[in-house]
């Protein structure tokens, strides 16, 4: 009797261990947050060029974590890219002539969307539209121009 | 070569014959699942020799492989000057694909040939006869236990392993080698996706494995000659097949569940 006691209870820690584990490698090394975050406001910013930048891709302030984009799509008759972002209602106070960045995080990073504070008295709500934004840096347009730079000014 | 010819053929029928036989004892096997779950107690036991005794070994062989896979990809890495990546490599090498594998690779070395033996030696010591006897179904009794506890069994211990080898992996790569900590999760937690790498990986590719395995070894040691021989020659058909089954299984799970991506 003693021993099936014994059985069983390893196995029920084994079983517990099982669970820890799944709970550990869902919540510590995944992007949970991503699929949790639903209670927030969506703003829009168009761009003529959104680079690499994906949906899921974190939208930040100051360096921390504000929210994230939830849709890329293409407007139609302008031509620019239409991004969607959903900003947690815990920021709810972003002055509404922010200005949105498309940058990268290091040299060779993830593309994410950095928010820099403008100086008017109302604020983002959900639906509005971000007016100024800066697409993202597309390294051979770089290069090309810095080219093309030097050769017209080598020719003189 | 009329010899060889007629090996061939002899060798595909077989391969044809074990894979219709085992299909069928698996539909047997399934209609008899709910009712031994209701006696839980048996297949709690069965756990228990089948899943938590492999503990340690499933432990110990995630440690080192996720403490491995950080030194390796550490010296890959450095070369680029892209250590802050390590924390990826590491987390979707060992989701993806190791962990899954080794850890059913392991499991039919430990447990399969435990399973096959126990069931093979109860037919030759005619034990099985003796149940029959008794009007006791030995499929309901002994197998179909047997058969769940492992494919519970496997999952549990896949995920043990993943957590415990990016924790090896953190281990080496922060402590030892000096990687950023920040960067080592901050760039994990971007690039491992909860659904395309914890539950479509992780969690579908090891029940499929670990069913796979266990259907295996009950239906070797079920159908193992009654002989000592037969019983060891069984018990080798069990990791071989089950080692095959695991990686064929694998690159088709990995062909099916990320053709998109």
């Amino acid at each position: 009797m003693r021993q099936t006691r014994t059985i069983e209870i390893s196995t029920g820690f084994f079983i517990i261990l099982g669970f820890v584990s799944l709970l550990f490698l869902a919540t510590q090394t995944t992007n949970i947050q991503a699929y949790s975050g639903n209670g927030g406001y969506t703003v829009t910013a168009s761009f003529t060029n959104v680079g690499g930048l994906k949906v899921r891709a974190p939208v930040t302030m100051a360096g921390v974590h504000v929210g994230q984009v939830t849709a890329i799509r293409l407007d139609p008759r302008t031509f620019s890219a239409i991004v969607s972002m959903q900003i947690s209602q815990r920021y709810n106070q972003i002055p509404d002539d922010s200005s949105a960045s498309i940058l990268t995080s290091g040299l060779l990073g993830e593309q994410y969307i950095g928010l820099t504070p403008g100086g008017s008295e109302t604020f983002l709500k959900n639906g509005s539209r971000i007016q100024l934004t800066q697409s993202a840096i597309i390294l051979e347009n770089l290069i090309g121009q810095f080219l093309f730079h030097k050769a017209s000014s080598g020719s003189k | 070569m009329r010899f060889l010819l007629r090996e061939i053929y002899y060798i595909v029928l077989d391969f044809l014959q074990g894979m219709g036989a085992s299909c069928l004892f698996l539909f047997r096997l399934l209609r008899y699942t709910p009712t031994a779950l209701l006696r839980w107690r048996i297949v709690w036991q069965q756990i228990y020799s089948v899943g938590a005794m492999s503990l340690v070994l499933i432990m110990v062989s995630g440690l080192f492989v996720g403490m491995v896979m950080a030194l390796e990809s550490y010296h890959v890495l450095v070369k680029f000057a892209a250590t802050a990546a390590l924390g990826t490599g590491v987390a979707l090498s060992i989701l993806r694909e190791l962990g899954p594998v080794v850890t059913a690779l392991l499991f039919a070395g430990r447990a399969g040939t435990a399973l096959t033996s126990e069931i093979g030696l109860m037919r030759a010591t005619e034990q099985l006869a003796g149940m029959e006897m008794m009007a006791v179904d030995p499929v309901r009794r002994i197998v179909v236990p047997r058969f769940i506890a492992g494919a519970v069994s496997v999952p549990l211990l896949t995920m043990i392993f993943c957590a415990i080898a990016i924790l090896g992996g953190y281990y080496v790569g922060v402590d030892l080698m000096g990687v950023d900590q920040g960067a080592f999760w901050s760039q994990m937690r971007v690039n491992v996706d909860l659904v395309d790498d914890i539950l479509k990986s992780v969690v579908i590719k090891s029940i499929v494995f670990g069913s796979a395995i266990s259907l295996i070894a009950v239906y070797e040691g079920y159908y193992s000659l009654p002989t000592a021989e037969g019983v060891s020659r069984a018990t080798t058909r069990t990791v071989v097949n089950s080692s095959l089954a695991v990686l064929a299984l694998d690159y088709l799970l990995t062909a099916l569940l990320f053709h998109g991506a």
